[in-house]
């Protein structure tokens, strides 16, 4: 009876982490750019590796991820990455404000109802989702310190290969 | 018995409306304030917690983070 026992844990181990696996179509949306007003749609990037997060400003940790999200994107655009980050400030100043002294050269969209946040169950901020080239979710990660660059990083790189 | 039934149907609905809505991660500006916290001095905060820590950190310590933000 017991000889059944890893089995019967190895088949377990496998069934528990089958949804980190499973790649499921991320919710589509369409927003406005900042400061710009002008609509973009998750469809017009089909065929990219597409670098979502969800930040604000008053939330320090999204601060810090800014020079990092500039520096992915400038090394891996002309491969094929999108950073999209989606503001959910409600205050248009305190945006200016930030972007007046950081400059991103990536897509700055606004969402400051949070419709297109709840549509991806947000939980936390800030929170970084990651779309493969056919518009799958392929990960979710929450929060952002120094030491989670490098995964971000393999993840992205691992995508851009596909 | 109608009576009864009436004030048992006011209690319920009345009891139902008490539920709380969590707030949104994305509505917490005000809360992510530094005058939000608990207690708004960053160094009493961090010798409080580095005491508690040190104290409760057989069953886990500090094991859960934030101050109202929801960063981390």
């Amino acid at each position: 009876m017991f000889s059944r026992l890893p089995i019967f844990f190895a088949a377990l181990l496998i069934f528990l982490t089958l949804p980190t696996f499973a790649t499921e179509p991320a919710p589509d949306f369409t927003l406005p750019t900042f400061p710009d007003n002008i609509e973009i749609n998750l469809k017009d990037f089909k065929g990219r590796v597409v670098y979502l997060d969800f930040w604000a400003t008053w939330c320090p940790p999204c601060r810090k991820s800014f020079p990092w999200m500039d520096e992915i994107h400038e090394r891996y655009k002309d491969e094929g990455l999108s950073v999209i980050a989606v503001t959910l400030d409600k205050k248009r100043e305190q945006i200016e404000q930030f972007i007046k002294k950081t400059e991103p050269a990536f897509i700055i969209a606004h969402d400051p109802t949070g419709k297109v946040a709840k549509t991806y169950e947000l939980r936390a901020m800030p929170t970084t989702y990651l779309i493969d080239r056919n518009g799958h979710l392929v990960m979710t990660h929450t929060g952002f310190r120094s030491i989670d660059k490098e995964g971000l990083e393999a993840a992205i790189q691992e995508q851009l290969e596909k | 018995m109608i009576k009864t039934l009436l004030f048992s149907t006011f209690i319920s609905l009345v009891l139902s409306a008490c539920s709380l809505e969590p707030v949104q991660p994305w509505d917490r500006d005000l809360l992510a304030q530094q005058k939000m916290q608990l207690v708004a001095d960053p160094l009493e905060i961090y010798l409080d917690e580095h005491t508690y820590f040190s104290k409760e950190a057989s069953s886990g310590g500090q094991g859960v983070g934030g101050g109202g933000c929801g960063c981390n």
